[in-house]
């Protein structure tokens, strides 16, 4: 991969980015019911919610929330909250929220990433305590400027002294490599809800085959997405090795 | 106490790559065969195209064997060694090739001629300092029946560049003359591999489509690739990646003598008085076994290679198996696969689809492929420009300084980049260095308690100079294809585990300095053979999984011949 040399974003740049922001990741996070159920009648077409549903055992997302598998309610909130400003709902479409990437977090922390549950717990509450301590509100309930400008600190480590324990910058980058695991991962885990990760980035969707004739509509931008998580294919259901034991979240940079 | 069990004539350790290989050619010789293996059969119906259970939770490989046993590393003798990170390896009938790349290469003459090459060429004073290299005690001619026949029973696809020294330019026109044409034609390309290609052409250079054990088309009654994004860590769900789970392993199967025997743990090959290996313990779910046998190989990747070695001591071999000569662990080293180029492009490359093993090679710049009369170092690199995307790392790359990592402005960024960027893959020589090699970890421990291997090495001088020069090559390519950025990673420091780990057992007539000799057998304990990348002395700048199963049928194959005065 690219070794980059980061160029170290201003304040300004992300901020300017918060300005950019479409109506609904305006609406406020705070009545968490409420504005779910108005985001939702928004992106998701009933069609699609119901499948969605069907594949997930999901409770209706009319109620005001979701079960939650692992994390407490002011965890998720907190966590719901971050997801949202790390890829946001704007002009260019739904983002993690829409994704339910803290739903694919909040499952993942019960399972494959349990190991992950005790970076979550102490740095969402630290989040939330450096939010009250330097905007004087809880983080979901401060502004989309003041939740981007609060995680600015987060990213560059400057929240860390006294509130997070270990470096602030760990925790952020955790939870962001999560949120696009959330975003843009196979629905099955509970994230990318109706493929809208997928469809941001133009990725036209899992295939258990594609043909010479795909490729070639791809490269004319002509090829249907496909909106199937692979587990839709039955074979896959019926795997010998029991899926979601406890791994480690690495990457191995070794090729064949 | 190990329960004894019954005698066979040979037993194999690991069923991965080179070991389902050479269980074929034994069985068919009417040879009686146990291959013992750490982790169990998988299936197609294992292998869903789905990103965080391959690629980010390491699975399959984190619920098996070697998981508790990656090895610690050091860059030199005098630094701290650490585990970190997963095996590369992973447990499995069929071993890592259940999710490799499946490259498919041979090597080039010069690799198996590395002294007296450069010597006669540039003079004795180019070969490294300190650097332990010797030629192979055969040259590539040797090697090419085998070769022949591995890409025909597991089944390569590819295109020739040279038949009995007729060159293709279809082809590559660098490789050695080989006698007949790949099985199978190559993988198809996409819109931007044949416009790599073009460019490489208009550089002057000799493109060519890379060969690989993966079906381009039905091969003995299993399905051609069906190109859906997933084959990188992952495994095939039609049976199209020609791991020995579903070639030779069935087919020494069916012959009636092979027994495989999963989820068997191997802790130590045991010798008697006069130094024979008289058979293996292994461990299942806690119970000990003794499986006696004429013959044992070893298969296990080379850090298991060695690491059983250095276990398995007794009074013949104080300081482990073959070892006398304390060479066991010595001229280890790893392919250098850092020191990347990478690309950011100003349109979509079409490459959500595809595999690592489709796509376009430059061979122009690799091994003695060119004059080095003018430069500072030997050996060089294979070129490989493939198509592989999959959308979390998409998403997840790299910005190039051009936005930030999240937020609005980010968002906007990669809904427009996604499929932009590219990276290549560099594979380069490496050689053995008298202060690189493997031991036991004085402290880490697997999770029976035995000592983890050890790695002290470190990429060198000569290394560090073929990356830089390779990457220059590689970034004049990207450029001319229109890269608007391009991005180089840094050259080598440490070598990590990888999955492209040579030596420790090294081949060579010199029982000095080798551990194994011209045929794969130990020179210490004549019924005791290697196989496996370890038993390599060089790398040349191609993946070694072809020339470690031709050498893998090599010695079964005399074994078998040999059966009497090896087995007696």
């Amino acid at each position: 991969m690219a070794e980059d040399q980061p160029r170290i974003f201003t304040r300004r740049d992300l901020l300017r980015g918060a300005g950019a922001l479409g109506v609904a990741a305006a609406a406020p996070t705070g009545v968490l019911g409420a504005a779910r159920d108005a985001d939702h009648s928004a992106h998701d077409a009933p069609a699609a919610l119901d499948a969605d549903q069907a594949r997930t055992g999901a409770r209706p997302a009319r109620e005001a929330r979701e079960t939650l598998e692992t994390l407490t309610a002011a965890e998720a909130d907190t966590l719901e909250a971050m997801c949202a400003r790390l890829i946001p709902t704007d002009a260019n479409g739904p983002g993690a929220k829409e994704a339910r990437a803290a739903r694919y977090i909040d499952r993942a922390l019960g399972g494959a990433l349990a190991g992950q549950r005790e970076a979550y717990r102490t740095g969402l509450s630290a989040l939330d305590r450096y939010a009250r301590a330097s905007r004087g509100k809880a983080f979901h309930e401060l502004s989309p400027t003041d939740q981007d400008s609060a995680l600015i600190d987060v990213e560059s480590g400057s929240a860390t002294p006294g509130i997070f324990a270990g470096s602030s910058v760990t925790f952020f980058n955790l939870v962001r490599t999560h949120t696009l695991q959330g975003t843009f991962g196979d629905p099955f885990y509970g994230g990318n809800a109706d493929f809208v990760g997928w469809d941001l980035i133009g990725y036209p969707g899992v295939r258990t085959m594609v043909t010479a004739a795909d490729q070639q509509q791809l490269e004319k931008n002509a090829l249907k997405p496909n909106h199937r998580s692979a587990y839709d294919t039955e074979m896959f259901n019926k795997a010998t090795v029991q899926l979601d034991l406890p791994a480690r979240a690495k990457e191995v940079a070794n090729g064949d | 106490m190990a329960t004894r069990l019954k005698d066979t004539d040979v037993v194999v350790i690991g069923l991965g790559a080179v070991g389902g290989v050479a269980v074929l050619p034994l069985a068919q010789a009417g040879i009686s065969v146990i291959g013992l293996e750490a982790g169990t059969w998988l299936t197609r119906r294992d292998f869903a195209p789905d990103e965080i259970r391959f690629n980010l939770r390491d699975w399959p490989m984190a619920v098996h064997k070697a998981d508790g046993e990656v090895p610690s590393s050091r860059a030199n003798a005098s630094a701290q060694a650490f585990r970190g990170g997963s095996h590369p390896m992973m447990n499995g009938v069929g071993g890592t090739a259940l999710h490799y790349w499946a490259q498919s290469w041979r090597l080039n003459p010069w690799d198996f001629k590395v002294v007296s090459e450069t010597t006669r060429r540039y003079g004795a004073s180019r070969i490294p300092k300190g650097s332990t290299v010797e030629d192979w005690p055969f040259g590539y001619d040797e090697l090419e029946p085998y070769y022949d026949k591995v890409e025909y029973e597991v089944g390569v696809s590819g295109k020739a560049g040279n038949i009995k020294g007729k060159i293709d330019p279809r082809g590559n026109v660098f490789e050695a003359p080989r006698q007949r044409e790949y099985p199978m034609p190559p993988l198809r390309g996409t819109a931007f591999i044949d416009k790599m290609s073009d460019v490489a052409r208009s550089n002057g250079w000799h493109p060519f489509p890379g060969p690989a054990a993966i079906n381009s088309r039905s091969y003995q009654n299993r399905s051609g690739c069906m190109y859906h994004g997933f084959c990188n860590k992952g495994g095939c769900h039609v049976d199209a990646k020609n791991s020995p789970h579903v070639t030779t392993i069935p087919r020494a199967q069916a012959t009636g003598r092979l027994q495989v025997v999963t989820r068997a743990h191997v802790t130590t090959v045991e010798v008697d008085g006069e130094g024979r290996a008289t058979g293996v313990n292994y461990l299942t779910d806690g119970m000990e076994y003794f499986q006696p046998a004429k013959v044992v190989l070893l298969a296990s990747h080379t850090y298991e290679n060695i690491r059983l070695l250095l276990l398995s001591k007794s009074k013949a071999f104080p300081n482990g198996l073959s070892n006398n000569h304390g060479q066991v662990g010595r001229h280890y080293f790893s392919h250098h696969q850092g020191g990347g180029v990478s690309a950011l492009f100003p349109f979509d490359l079409k490459s959500w689809y595809g595999l690592p093993a489709q796509g376009v090679a430059v061979d122009d710049f690799a091994d003695d492929n060119f004059d080095h009369a003018g430069l500072d170092f030997i050996g060089g690199g294979n070129l490989w420009v493939m198509s592989d995307r999959r959308p979390i790392a998409a998403a997840g790359g790299s910005t190039w300084n051009r936005a930030p990592t999240w937020g609005s402005q980010w968002k906007a960024w990669i809904k427009e980049n996604a499929d932009r960027s590219h990276g290549s893959y560099l594979q380069k020589t490496t050689l053995p260095y008298e202060d690189n090699y493997v031991d036991l970890d004085p402290v880490a421990k697997d999770p029976l308690g035995f000592p983890v291997a050890r790695l002290t090495a470190e990429f060198k001088d000569n290394e560090r100079k073929v990356a830089t020069y390779i990457q220059d090559k590689m970034e004049q390519w990207y450029r001319a294809a229109g890269a608007i950025d391009v991005s180089r990673g840094g050259v080598g420091g440490a070598m990590g585990p990888s999955t492209h780990a040579y030596g420790g057992t090294r081949m060579g007539d010199n029982r000095e300095t080798n551990v194994v000799n011209r045929w794969g057998l130990s020179h210490e304990t004549p019924n005791l053979g290697v196989l496996g990348g370890s038993v390599m002395g060089t790398s040349g700048a191609h993946n070694p999984t072809l020339t470690a199963q031709a050498l893998a049928w090599r010695t079964a194959e005399y074994v078998a011949k040999n059966w009497k005065a090896i087995s007696t």
